[in-house]
């Protein structure tokens, strides 16, 4: 019962933040709903017993990549706001009205389809990996998931030094 | 009670809110803010699914396309700046030449 009140406010406020990013005129503004979505989102984890992932979330997206976000939106330094000029060839109407389809028909999907996944099991709550959850995610990275680890340090090592040659003023 | 798939319909949910804003949305720092929305979303999926099947696996395949948000966040920011200081918009619309 309280599970599933927390999951409805939590979803109500996850689609709330989201609608208001992708709606809102002034870029500051979005940039801010982002990150209480973001927080949201991290509460979710929290409800799902992925407690690891949800301080990582809040580390890295809430507090690093809003941040890039923001350091960017303050060197743009609009004067104007950029939806001013519309373009007379753009139909915005024909895609909300094609992503409104394909959220009807994956909603059709998910609710009516054949393979509807079985309930989580009542014991959920005290399972090993919802109590140790550092533990068991940090033996999988560092087991099974080895490789995949390393040449993920090897993409942020490259993504940095690419973003660090792209932003330069004079190479 | 909640079921797996109210989470797979709240990630639907949110993957086409960010969708719609990829399409509708002129300013690129926006679309690349809905691009975010959309990873979440993906997240959401994979965290729930660990969840019903108590498998670490799902959070880690979750854990790895964090980083690999925060890469392309690094590196499509940085485009934006160059692109930026070449033309001095953040409107995709006018972005619509290779070379000028």
């Amino acid at each position: 019962m309280g599970e599933a009140i927390a999951f409805y406010v939590i979803s109500a406020l996850i689609l709330g933040f989201a609608v208001l990013v992708i709606t809102t005129r002034n870029t500051v503004h979005s940039v801010l709903f982002l990150v209480l979505n973001f927080l949201a989102v991290a509460a979710l984890y929290v409800l799902l017993t992925a407690q690891f992932l949800a301080v990582i979330q809040i580390l890295v997206y809430a507090g690093g990549i809003v941040v890039l976000y923001l350091f960017v939106v303050m060197l743009v330094n609009l004067k104007r706001p950029p939806e001013v000029h519309a373009d007379p060839h753009r139909r915005s109407s024909l895609g909300f009205s094609l992503s409104v389809l394909v959220l009807a028909e994956l909603a059709a999907i998910v609710v009516y389809g054949r393979l509807t996944p079985a309930p989580v099991a009542a014991t959920a709550e005290g399972t090993d990996l919802a109590v140790n959850n550092v533990e068991r995610i940090g033996y999988l990275l560092y087991t099974d998931y080895l490789i995949p680890f390393e040449v993920a340090s090897m993409l942020l090592l490259v993504a940095m030094i690419g973003a660090i040659v792209l932003a330069k003023r004079e190479l | 009670m909640i079921t797996p798939t109210h989470y797979m319909v709240l990630s639907a949910a949110l993957f086409m809110i960010g969708v719609i804003g990829v399409m509708v949305r002129r300013n690129i720092i926006v679309i690349f803010m809905s691009i975010e929305l959309i990873l979440n979303a993906v997240n959401i999926n994979l965290v729930a699914f660990s969840y019903q099947l108590q498998n670490g696996i799902g959070q880690v395949f979750a854990i790895f396309v964090i980083a690999v948000a925060a890469a392309e966040a690094a590196v499509g920011l940085g485009i934006i700046l160059a692109f930026y200081r070449n033309k001095e918009t953040i409107n995709i619309d006018e972005m619509s030449v290779m070379r000028w």
